[in-house]
């Protein structure tokens, strides 16, 4: 749940308008991207495991704006959001929902896998936890070449519980990698939720032991993401080591397509979204800021919609992999050995 | 603009559902994200979201109704500003799926299956580098071949570097890093945790950084925690990725039995690695290949898994004094001619059978002996040519038969040359227990020189059973 009461006033920002409005552009795109990514999982078009990250937003919005060029992310299964943040083309990710051949792993990855190397998106990774030590090992690679760049590996509250991230923690602290873990707290691991599977409910503690510096943070408002989010990139490019914030956020939809969500209250999710949802938050400040008028945000809407059209109507145009894709991309070429 | 709603699909599986509920009744107002109907699937009740605004102007589907096909125009939606009473379904009728917008093109087109459906793209023909004539060979043994193809690379390639347990200030645990952190410091020569799990996937991340790890586990039994990070990491992400997220990386370390460490400490892991598409697997017997191989492990572009043997470490074979002695990966070596019976082994069974062949040829038994050297690639080709000589196939490996190594070069050798063979093959293997600590155990479980000569003369039809 959010860690701010029900519709408490904010202070005023010190976010610049062009700011605020990219804020909620970012968060809207994504939005309206996973209802279509819904909706096409609904017509049959895009198949397996689908999950959506409606509810989330704030999260990667707020985080990919503390990043600079060189900076890496990484993330497990829930990845379109992250995606889009990162500047993806969202006509690649549709298409690599429905698999087709302009899809950006050419329709070979599927929802769980797409990777960029021009955008620094590591990932897409659908082994639950798995990208924690990877994301740790691009902070190596980080620190080995002498940069400043910093890596953030995003998890879910779920993931908190798996061993090889305790074992990443260890390594990041006692080598002071420039790393940022970003714990997804929103509240559910699959069906269970988080005080039915931690000891410790508290997720921004299970850095103590490891002596990483940790902090709870609305991960409902985007800009408190961001200010979380400068201090720890900020502590992580400054050659001080690790740095854990605990998001606490909600998705509002199932944990997949498939998941009739029985595990919570209608009333629970509706409170969350009346309440908390964190686009609705932003476009109340924008507008009591006076930086934009309901008409003006929604030429914004219908330019989003715009794109996700595009972006739909190219996943389902681009054709499928040619079966010669089978064979490629086991194994590079090796040369001149 | 009016817009249609379909019946949803809900899971990977459902094909059509029952309408149970309809939350929402001709004329309301809807808003993105809110239920309209409740669906019945084939596992579950699920909540059926509008993802378009309007007012709900027709029912198509009354609630209750089953067998309502996925895709099926279950109601229809006005926008802003039509009158809800003119909409139509823009789809053909309620009972009807949708017609796809784009059927996939290539359904139709399946490639012809061919007589062997698995052939991937041929593999190039390879063979080893000529040694130049009048090249000196010192007497080296396995370990410190090893490290010398890692100071070699090291010194050759600022990005490559090696982590593991004790790999530095302890000298490695074999011994085999033995003075490269004196070389490279302690940036390239990393003392980890014990914590395989979280160092194999460190070091795929930091591979997928641009840097070039060797990761040693101290034996590859411990692996066994770090083999997720191996195989859905190491070896899936390249193809995943549709080829932008290549992983440069060498896992290597003792694979196989030692002497009395018992059943945890003691396995062959060829076959469980060489069943792995997206890995290369080496497992060299002698110390040049060791040396030669791993090399080109650690240039290799690929995650490779270099399968060392700890009974191997402390024997010397002479090594070519060339300056970058490298190389190919997936080719075999013949390390010796015969015409009676072919037997084929990697790592420290290519010793046992080379001791066979001998006590064969005492026999009057002439076998031709072959390293495979590397178990994916396997060089089939190598092993069929010897067979088309020989007529015999003994295959000899330190693991467990079921699944093995072995199992795989027959099935090649029967499916590709089954008219040059004049027995069934043979397997020699470990026995299928884990491995027992008490020495008679141990000693009965292993295979060894008697098995592979039983073996040989057996498909030589000497010895009846």
């Amino acid at each position: 749940m959010a860690t701010k009461p029900k519709g408490a006033k904010k202070a005023p920002s010190k976010a610049s308008k062009a700011e605020l409005l990219e804020f909620y552009r970012a968060m809207l795109l994504i939005r309206r991207f996973e209802e279509k990514a819904g909706q096409l999982y609904g017509m049959g078009k895009i198949a397996g495991f689908c999950h959506l990250y409606i509810g989330q937003e704030a999260v990667v919005t707020g985080m990919q704006a503390c990043l600079k060029d060189g900076d890496q992310v990484i993330t497990g299964y829930r990845d379109h959001g992250h995606m889009l943040a990162c500047g993806l083309d969202p006509k690649g990710v549709m298409a690599e929902l429905t698999g087709r051949s302009g899809g950006l792993s050419k329709g070979k990855g599927g929802s769980m896998h797409m990777f960029s190397r021009e955008k620094n998106f590591f990932g897409g990774h659908g082994i639950v936890g798995a990208q924690v030590p990877l994301g740790t090992g691009l902070a190596f690679a980080n620190k080995y070449k002498g940069g400043d760049n910093v890596s953030l590996a995003y998890f879910g509250d779920g993931a908190a519980n798996q061993g090889q991230v305790y074992e990443s923690f260890n390594m990041a602290s006692l080598w002071d990698l420039p790393v940022v873990y970003v714990i997804e707290n929103n509240q559910y691991a699959m069906g269970t939720s988080v005080a039915r599977a931690s000891a410790e409910v508290e997720l921004y503690k299970r850095g103590i032991s490891f002596e990483i510096e940790g902090e709870a943070v609305d991960g409902m408002d985007v800009l408190a993401v961001k200010e979380a989010g400068e201090k720890a990139v900020k502590y992580a490019r400054s050659g001080k080591g690790p740095y854990i914030l605990e998001m606490k956020t909600y998705r509002y939809r199932g944990h997949s397509m498939s998941d009739p969500a029985k595990y919570r209250k209608r009333e629970e999710v509706d409170d969350i979204r009346t309440h908390h949802d964190p686009i609705e938050g932003l476009k109340g400040q924008i507008i009591e800021a006076g930086h934009a008028t309901e008409d003006e945000l929604k030429n914004i809407d219908k330019e989003i919609k715009g794109i996700v059209k595009d972006a739909a109507d190219f996943s389902l145009e681009s054709p499928e992999p040619d079966a010669s894709e089978l064979w490629t991309d086991v194994l590079r070429e090796v040369e001149g050995v | 603009m009016s817009v249609d709603i379909l019946m949803p699909a809900l899971s990977p599986t459902m094909e059509e559902g029952t309408l149970s509920k309809w939350l929402k009744k001709e004329g309301d107002k809807i808003a993105s994200g809110d239920i309209i109907a409740e669906i019945e699937t084939d596992k579950a009740t699920m909540e059926v979201e509008a993802v378009d605004e309007g007012v709900l102007a027709k029912i198509l589907v009354a609630e209750g109704t089953e067998g309502v096909k996925v895709n099926a125009v279950i109601a229809v939606l006005a926008e802003d500003g039509e009158d809800a009473g003119d909409v139509k379904p823009k789809s053909n009728g309620a009972a009807a799926p949708a017609k796809s917008d784009a059927e996939p093109v290539a359904k139709e087109e399946k490639p012809e299956p061919k007589a062997d459906a698995e052939a991937a793209p041929a593999a190039p023909v390879l063979s080893d580098p000529s040694i130049p004539e009048g090249t000196s060979f010192t007497d080296t043994t396995v370990r410190d071949a090893l490290r010398d193809a890692m100071a070699e690379e090291m010194r050759r390639d600022e990005t490559v570097f090696v982590m593991g347990e004790e790999v530095a200030e302890y000298q490695g645990a074999y011994k085999v890093t033995r003075e490269l952190l004196q070389e490279f410091g302690a940036r390239r020569v990393v003392d980890t945790p014990i914590t395989e799990h979280g160092f194999a996937g460190l070091g795929v991340g930091a591979a997928f950084g641009g840097l070039k790890p060797i990761v040693e586990f101290m034996t590859f039994n411990f692996a066994m925690q770090a083999i997720d990070q191996i195989i859905n990491s190491a070896a899936k992400t390249l193809y995943m990725s549709g080829g932008q997220m290549g992983c440069s990386i060498v896992f290597r370390g003792p694979n196989g039995a030692a002497s009395r460490v018992g059943a945890q400490h003691s396995q062959d892991y060829a076959s469980w690695y060489g069943h792995v598409p997206g890995l290369k697997v080496i497992a060299p017997y002698d110390a040049a290949d060791a040396k030669g191989l791993l090399k080109a492990a650690i240039r290799d572009p690929n995650p490779v898994v270099f399968l060392e043997h700890e009974l191997l470490y402390g024997t010397s074979f002479p090594v070519p004094d060339l300056d970058d002695h490298i190389l190919p990966i997936g080719k075999a070596a013949v390390k010796r001619t015969g015409t009676d019976v072919t037997l084929v082994g990697y790592s420290r069974m290519v010793g046992f059978a080379l001791q066979a062949a001998d006590e064969l040829a005492e026999q009057g038994i002439s076998a031709e002996v072959i390293d495979l050297r590397s178990i994916r690639p396997l060089d089939t080709a190598t092993v069929i040519e010897s067979v088309k000589k020989t007529n015999r196939l003994v295959t000899c490996e330190e693991g467990w038969r079921f699944m093995g190594i072995g199992a795989e070069i027959c099935a090649s050798v029967v499916s590709d040359a089954f008219d040059y063979l004049d027995a069934p093959p043979a397997r020699v293997h470990q026995k299928d227990v884990p491995l027992p600590y008490a020495a008679n155990l141990e000693a009965m479980s292993l295979p060894g020189v008697a098995d592979i000569v039983a073996a040989a003369r057996k498909v030589c039809y000497v010895d009846q059973e």
